[in-house]
């Protein structure tokens, strides 16, 4: 029997500490709307899109109201279009982005991913046509979101793509100058990217997926936060054990949430995301809850370590909640969507140096950070191909959202407007050249897996 | 399907009779009410049967929450499914 305390305690964690579940999912193949002509196909990716999803955004916000948890987004993601193009005989997919942003428009999500390709071994031709249109693809819609997987443990980093990627998110930025460079944030490079993931802007809908799916994605900074405020002083072991149990009941929520989603929809349960995915919004923040375990400002000497204890005791403590786990499940790290990574940022305690050491224990990678933009394309890649080695060696995600924003200098600050957030410039380390690294080309061979150190 | 039925704000008369009325008039069976007054604000929670009702828990949640608003107290009704998940294993 539930108790009045309990639900006085669950209702301020909505209310007060900013629990809600981040999103509900929905993954959709295309696998079947192949046609070489390129016209018939975009229609054939329209229909399928609004026909899957047709019900989504209405039965979210019949759980949402019906529950009383907020659900913050309904998105969609579809397969690779690399793949589900491939047959189609053109030379770009620009049109492809186009249908499934009217789509994404249609169906009212507020983001659509899969603009997509995974290449850590090399190109097909699709890949090729698709990472050409990716700055246009971006440019020209408003919904579409895309990635691009270049590395993998078991296969080695693709370092012809990674001095690629570099070029396109020069380019991306560009195109999408008048908007500071919005582009860069709808583009993510990844190594190791799950085809699970149920978050923006790198969800895709794996080719091992079923037909359609949904995936929930869970949130809850501000409830970890608060749970540690009563906890000042104790020591780690109960510094974790508040972690777990906070998790448990967040993982419970988005359970809740995807089971419901799942038989409203007709459409079978994927995941549940065990995400700690913060906001703008003062509270919402991950930042926040490593300063709350002692660290004076997030990214002083001590950092890395609050964050691993924090990623390890989240999935601990969700994993008993849920059926089904996968994704990303971590803690995220986005700057320009974390009040107190801004923060971090702008007092000068957290660089993008240490942003990188953080990225070997917590669940993604460099995720928006906003760089000048006269940093070189080689630059850039050579901070992808830095986090690929990261994720590729240490068998997990890693991923990087960077955007150079032209005639940005450090000093300056950049808005991206709602859940994107703003950001100040981070300075790069750039008066050395990587260069003749970028330029060489080819593949960083498999990673050994034993012999450890 | 149980509700369960919060409202909080500034003590007045009759906030428990328009709360049991409107759960009245829907077929809605209260089944445990807790109510206390602290520092002049008025908190209840009551849990609530709907089984025999016929209304949309969304419509009846519009008719609580604009009749609250009207009496200045904020009235919520939820899916008891939401606390058990986070409260039961």
């Amino acid at each position: 029997m539930i108790t009045v305390d309990d639900i006085r305690e669950t209702n301020d964690m909505i209310t007060e500490n900013k629990l809600d579940v981040r999103t509900i999912t929905m993954g959709i193949s295309l696998r079947d709307c192949a046609h070489p002509n390129i016209d018939k196909f975009c229609q054939n990716v329209y229909d399928k899109i609004t026909k899957s999803a047709e019900f989504l955004v209405k039965t979210g916000e019949d759980i949402e109201a019906e529950y009383g948890i907020p659900i913050i987004h309904k998105r969609v993601s579809v397969t690779p279009i690399a793949i589900a193009a491939d047959a189609c005989k053109t030379d770009s997919y620009v049109p492809v982005a186009e249908a499934m942003d009217k789509a994404a428009k249609e169906v009212g999500v507020n983001f659509i991913g899969g603009f997509s390709a995974l290449v850590e071994k090399g190109f097909a031709h699709g890949d090729r046509i698709l990472i050409n249109s990716i700055p246009q693809a971006l440019a020209s819609t408003d919904l579409v979101c895309s990635s691009v997987n270049l590395g993998s443990t078991k296969t080695g980093i693709n370092m012809d793509c990674v001095r690629e990627m570099g070029e396109v998110v020069k380019r991306t930025a560009e195109l999408t100058r008048d908007q500071q460079a919005l582009g860069c944030a709808k583009l993510v490079v990844f190594c190791n990217a799950p085809g699970d993931n149920p978050f923006m802007a790198g969800a895709f809908h794996g080719v091992g997926e079923a037909e359609t799916v949904v995936s929930v994605g869970v949130s809850g900074p501000g409830v970890v936060k608060h749970a540690l405020e009563g906890k000042k002083g104790a020591d780690f072991t109960e510094v974790a054990e508040t972690i777990k149990k906070t998790a448990f009941k967040i993982t419970r929520v988005g359970q809740l949430v995807a089971r419901e989603a799942s038989r409203r929809l007709g459409v079978p349960f994927g995941i549940i995301d065990l995400s700690l995915a913060p906001t703008p919004a003062v509270g919402d923040s991950v930042a926040r809850i490593i300063e709350e375990m002692g660290i004076e400002s997030c990214g002083a000497p001590g950092t890395t370590a609050a964050l691993a204890l924090l990623n390890d005791a989240v999935k601990k403590g969700g994993l008993m909640a849920s059926s089904h786990v996968g994704g990303l499940s971590g803690a995220f790290i986005p700057v320009s969507e974390d009040e107190g990574m801004i923060n971090a940022v702008s007092t000068g305690s957290l660089s993008i140096e240490k942003l990188e050491a953080m990225t070997c224990v917590c669940s993604v990678g460099l995720d928006m950070i906003a760089i000048e933009g006269d940093t070189s394309a080689a630059t850039i890649s050579g901070i992808i191909a830095d986090e690929a080695a990261i994720g590729m060696i240490n068998n997990k995600t890693t991923a990087v959202r960077v955007i150079p924003v032209p005639g940005a200098k450090v000093g300056d600050q950049v808005e991206f407007g709602g859940l994107l957030g703003y950001c100040p410039i981070v300075p790069v380390r750039n008066q050395y050249s990587s260069d003749a690294f970028i330029a060489r080309g080819g593949r960083i061979p498999a990673p050994l897996r034993s012999l450890t150190n | 399907m149980k509700l369960v039925v919060t409202v909080v704000g500034k003590d007045r008369v009759g906030i428990i009779a328009m709360v049991s009325q409107i759960l009245a008039d829907n077929d809605v069976n209260i089944l445990s009410i807790n109510q206390n007054i602290m520092d002049g604000f008025f908190n209840m929670v009551l849990i609530a049967e709907a089984d025999g009702s016929k209304v949309k828990l969304v419509d009846l949640q519009k008719t609580l929450k604009e009749r609250g608003q009207e009496i200045n107290v904020d009235i919520k009704a939820q899916h008891e499914d939401i606390f058990n998940v986070t409260h039961n294993i």
